[in-house]
């Protein structure tokens, strides 16, 4: 967890709905449902995000997954052929991203806010491991692509889903998670903007994680590789026997 | 039909893996190839991760290799003790590959590996095999008479029977250096380890070639020590690199031993050579679709990969 994300947890237990005074809190919300389970069958999965206001105000709500190491790799010209040239890894990178709000964001939102939340895939920060070897504007380039490469796995959007709200008091948005998303700890971090300032903020954890089947075969070729690749070749013996004896008889 | 595929973490259509399966298994019944080349490339065309596509495709072959030999074995065309000596130099081999391409993996080069591999070795077998059974096909063409020149045979003495540690193989009929067949298999179990394939298109010419074995017993013995190989690759890359994924390698089984047998039907109604030319013209084929490849500006010069903490 970031330094970020635990600040807005402690924020989010001052402020959140777990604390005694439920009825004074400014802004509750959940998801409806705490653990995506990635089976066998699965192709992708929307949850419900809801919630409640004290009163009128804007929501911006940014979905983030487990951080991740990201190598950026340039290809160039060796010859005749195309290579890996350059990289840059950058640091802690939200694997999963994901905004929305109930108006357009310039609306209601300062760009230092929404810079400091990192709301908006221009605010994620990105860290270099080592920053020292390329220019700004070259770090602007890799910076760049690797949002452009994430949106086009559909791991990132940069586009903004709407929230929609009732009577200023309750919102609610979708949540899509398509078929190759990544497993792991999620935030979802919900901001209550007014008068240009964050009055509240809330943030729901949620888990996405591999379970039956599938997640037992992952959890196994990782913890007893050695076992698994044992038994992986016995079951291709096992087969290759099966349908040589099959075919004879046919 | 879609499922996820645990070890790749994709979710892919069912019927596409099965067909695909079905279509690389009808080409290997055809030729009497493993496949593996066309298999590899297709999965990493599809999305799967090189490394499991290289480690699943070996478990792959693992399974079709034994039965392919168990078929040979029935007409007696297996050299157990070349297979073993092969095989010794392949587990070697096949060692250093799979330590290689973890290497590799981390350096971000391991898919340019694989490419230049496919398009030196693709293209040298193709372009061989397309030379040797052209000929062939076009002699029939004009109705002259076929006489294939014999290159091998007794009596040819180069350095290479010179080599110490000779070995007897009474299957082969050869009286050989051991370090001749072990450096065969270590540099195949290289090759197999990296590029996801049997090494049957390379071994097979060496053993005729190189080593000087009777055609009977090349393929049988091919097949035989590419067992124990791609049985290693897969152990190795299981254990080094968590890259076997088991329910894909299922899948293409059940449509590969299905397709193999129906290639093997139609096999029967073509001819040698023209079977020849064909295979010849889709190793090449697939040799230069990836040389293309890497000599065009790609439509994206960035990539990202993310290292799992």
């Amino acid at each position: 967890m970031t330094p970020h994300a635990l600040f807005l947890l402690f924020a989010a237990t001052c402020l959140g709905p777990s604390v005694t005074h439920a009825q004074d809190a400014p802004l509750v919300a959940d998801v409806s449902e705490n653990l995506v389970a990635i089976t066998t069958g699965f192709t992708g999965k929307e949850i419900l995000l809801f919630g409640a206001t004290d009163g009128p105000g804007d929501i911006a709500i940014v979905v983030k997954g487990p951080s991740r190491d990201i190598t950026v790799r340039k290809k160039s010209r060796f010859g005749p052929i195309w290579v890996n040239r350059q990289s840059v890894t950058f640091r802690d990178v939200p694997s999963f991203y994901r905004i929305a709000s109930s108006r357009p964001l310039e609306e209601f939102a300062p760009p230092n806010l929404l810079s400091r939340f990192q709301i908006g895939t221009d605010n994620i920060r990105l860290e270099t491991a080592d920053d020292a070897a390329l220019s700004p504007d070259d770090l602007k380039v890799y910076r760049e692509s690797l949002v452009r490469l994430k949106t086009t796995a559909q791991l990132y959007d940069e586009g903004l889903g709407s929230v929609n709200t009732t009577s200023n008091r309750l919102f609610r948005t979708r949540i899509l998670f398509p078929e190759n998303v990544p497993t792991g700890i999620y935030f979802v971090e919900i901001y209550l903007f007014r008068n240009g300032t964050v009055a509240a903020a809330e943030i729901v954890p949620f888990n996405i994680s591999k379970i039956g089947f599938g997640a037992d075969v992952y959890d196994f070729a990782h913890n007893f590789g050695a076992i698994y690749g044992l038994l992986a070749i016995a079951l291709a013996v096992a087969a290759g026997w099966a349908a040589s004896a099959a075919f004879r008889r046919a | 039909m879609q499922i996820y595929l645990p070890i790749a973490e994709m979710s892919v259509n069912v019927f596409l893996i099965l067909g695909m399966g079905g279509a690389v298994g009808f080409l290997s019944g055809l030729f009497g190839v493993g496949g593996g080349f066309l298999m590899t490339p297709l999965l990493i065309f599809m999305g799967v991760p090189p490394a499991v596509a290289v480690g699943t495709e070996a478990n792959q072959i693992v399974a079709s290799s034994v039965s392919g030999v168990l078929a040979h074995m029935g007409r007696g065309n297996v050299d157990f003790k070349m297979g073993g000596v092969l095989t010794v130099g392949g587990f070697l081999g096949s060692g250093l590959g799979v330590w290689l391409f973890s290497i590799l993996r981390d350096l971000g080069q391991v898919e340019l590996v694989i490419s230049l591999s496919y398009v030196l070795f693709l293209g040298i077998i193709g372009a061989l095999m397309l030379r040797e059974s052209l000929p062939g096909v076009m002699r029939r063409r004009t109705g002259a008479a076929t006489t294939s020149p014999d290159t091998r045979g007794p009596g040819r003495h180069t350095w290479i029977h010179g080599l110490p540690f000779k070995m007897r193989f009474h299957k082969s009929k050869l009286y050989i250096s051991a370090i001749l067949p072990l450096a065969v298999g270590f540099l195949v179990g290289i090759l197999a380890a990296i590029m996801g394939v049997g090494g049957g298109f390379i071994m097979v010419p060496a053993m005729i070639y190189l080593l000087g074995m009777p055609t009977q017993v090349v393929i049988g013995t091919s097949l035989f020590q590419i067992i124990f190989v791609t049985a290693n690759t897969t152990f190795l890359q299981a254990t080094i690199n968590q890259t076997v994924d088991a329910i894909l390698a299922i899948l293409l089984l059940l449509g590969g031993v299905i397709g193999a047998q129906i290639g093997a039907r139609f096999a029967v109604k073509l001819k040698g050579e023209q079977l020849r030319s064909l295979l010849a013209l889709i190793v090449l084929g697939v040799s230069l679709k990836l040389a293309y490849d890497l000599v065009i500006t790609p439509n994206e010069l960035f990539s990202i990969a993310a290292e799992i903490k």
